[in-house]
């Protein structure tokens, strides 16, 4: 754990002196809402599609962001380094917390512009908008974190990102619409159970699988 | 090394019938080896014999496509995901992080090695290599001499068992070239050290040279 909480540390001094990751995620989630307001203009939209919006946001950021934390160790050349300071299961995690936390702090910014540009972007249980928030997220940074390790080794790593999260996210970006109109409805955490036991789930299978095979992504 | 930290501890690799290809093309078949005492053993043949090949292989990073490699420390064999706390490791294609400092490489170094960080050994390192006045530099400003000086420190700081040098004086000057053949004489004493080279004056060192031209045979 010292040797994730290590790479943690060493990641976040990195991305703060070369804010690689921070202006391309920022600069996303500006342009794209920015893009939803504009073609909406004075359009009134409901609050499920609003949900949707919120989502499809998230799932694009996360696209355009999360690679980084594989692909420019593979890009520098410092994967090689890694490779030789500690065993792969500390790698995955220390990857998998820092993009724990871009994930959080992104959608967080993302679920605030909503909140203050969209009226309809309303809930009436927040507290099961705020579980599906969290578990959602975790689920996000799980499969973003092997995927980004999968595709830091290919050649056209741009391309095949989006490509292979797609299907691997899309049971999760479902549940988590579903559980956003839960919300907005005003569903009890009980009432939707089942899209959270999904949503935990995903996250368990997610991160199980992930350490089970990064040693076999991570070396040659 | 003279900072109260070296030790001699009984250390092993053993190779049998290592054989490794990239697709079709065969890079070396056969080697069978055993490394047991403290030494410089040398690792030679042309370009894309596959000198780095088997030191990444030494290393784990690289799987051989048959055949087995063990390391052993005294009875005990050594799991290889855990290998890397027993080798020290330079190379021109290992890449130190250039937004950090030097002594800022060392510390993280230190720290995802599980190893507290001793600014002491640190500077002892630096003093050796000579690079004491800009460790607080940040790596991008260094000069690739500088820096294959700095890959030196990371590799020796936590007192590995085995020391791996792919190429170990390219970029080097004059100065540094002798700094480093000092060390490696001095390290030998009590360490397996590898030197993977084709300079002949790298391979002078050494006391066994594997030569891959010979494992190339079908």
């Amino acid at each position: 754990m010292k040797s994730a909480l290590a790479l943690l540390k060493k990641d976040f001094s990195s991305e703060i002196r070369t804010r690689y990751a921070i202006n391309s995620l920022g600069m996303f989630i500006v342009v794209t809402v920015s893009v939803i307001l504009f073609s909406i203009g004075n359009e009134k939209i409901n609050e499920y599609l609003t949900g949707g919006l919120f989502w499809v946001v998230v799932f694009f950021t996360s696209m355009s962001g999360l690679s980084r934390a594989f692909v420019s160790e593979e890009e520098r050349g410092t994967a090689l380094t890694l490779q030789l300071l500690a065993k792969p299961e500390s790698i995955y995690s220390g990857k998998f917390l820092f993009n724990v936390a871009l994930v959080f702090s992104m959608n967080l910014i993302i679920a605030v512009l909503f909140s203050l540009l969209f009226e309809m972007f309303l809930f009436k249980n927040l507290l099961l908008f705020v579980f599906a928030f969290i578990v959602g997220n975790v689920g996000v940074a799980a499969s973003s974190t092997i995927i980004a390790a999968i595709i830091a080794k290919a050649g056209s790593k741009g391309t095949l990102y989006p490509v292979l999260a797609f299907p691997i996210l899309l049971p999760l970006i479902l549940t988590l619409i579903e559980l956003t109109k839960q919300a907005m409805d005003g569903n009890t955490v009980s009432d939707s159970s089942v899209e959270l036991a999904v949503l935990f789930c995903y996250d368990v299978i997610m991160i199980s699988a992930a350490y089970l095979l990064f040693d076999f992504i991570w070396k040659d | 090394m003279t900072d109260g930290t070296s030790r001699i501890r009984e250390y092993k690799i053993e190779i049998n019938n290592l054989t490794k290809n990239f697709g079709r093309r065969l890079i070396f078949k056969g080697i069978d080896r055993v490394y047991d005492r403290p030494g410089i053993y040398g690792i030679s043949g042309p370009n894309g014999s596959g000198k780095s090949t088997i030191v990444k292989i030494f290393c784990g990073i690289l799987s051989p496509n048959s055949g087995t490699i063990t390391h052993h420390s005294g009875a005990s064999k050594i799991e290889s995901n855990v290998w890397y706390r027993h080798i020290g490791f330079v190379s021109p294609y290992l890449v130190l992080y250039d937004e950090f400092t030097a002594e800022e490489n060392i510390a993280f170094f230190s720290a995802i090695r599980e190893i507290n960080f001793d600014a002491g050994r640190s500077d002892f390192l630096f003093e050796k290599f000579g690079i004491i006045d800009r460790k607080n530099d940040l790596v991008k400003t260094y000069s690739s001499g500088m820096k294959q000086r700095l890959k030196f420190i990371g590799a020796l700081y936590h007192n590995p068992d085995v020391l791996i040098f792919d190429e170990p004086t390219s970029n080097l000057d004059i100065a540094g070239k002798e700094t480093v053949y000092n060390v490696i004489k001095e390290l030998s004493k009590e360490k397996i050290v590898f030197l993977a080279s084709n300079d002949r004056e790298d391979i002078d060192l050494c006391s066994e040279v594997l030569d891959l031209n010979l494992y190339k045979s079908k």
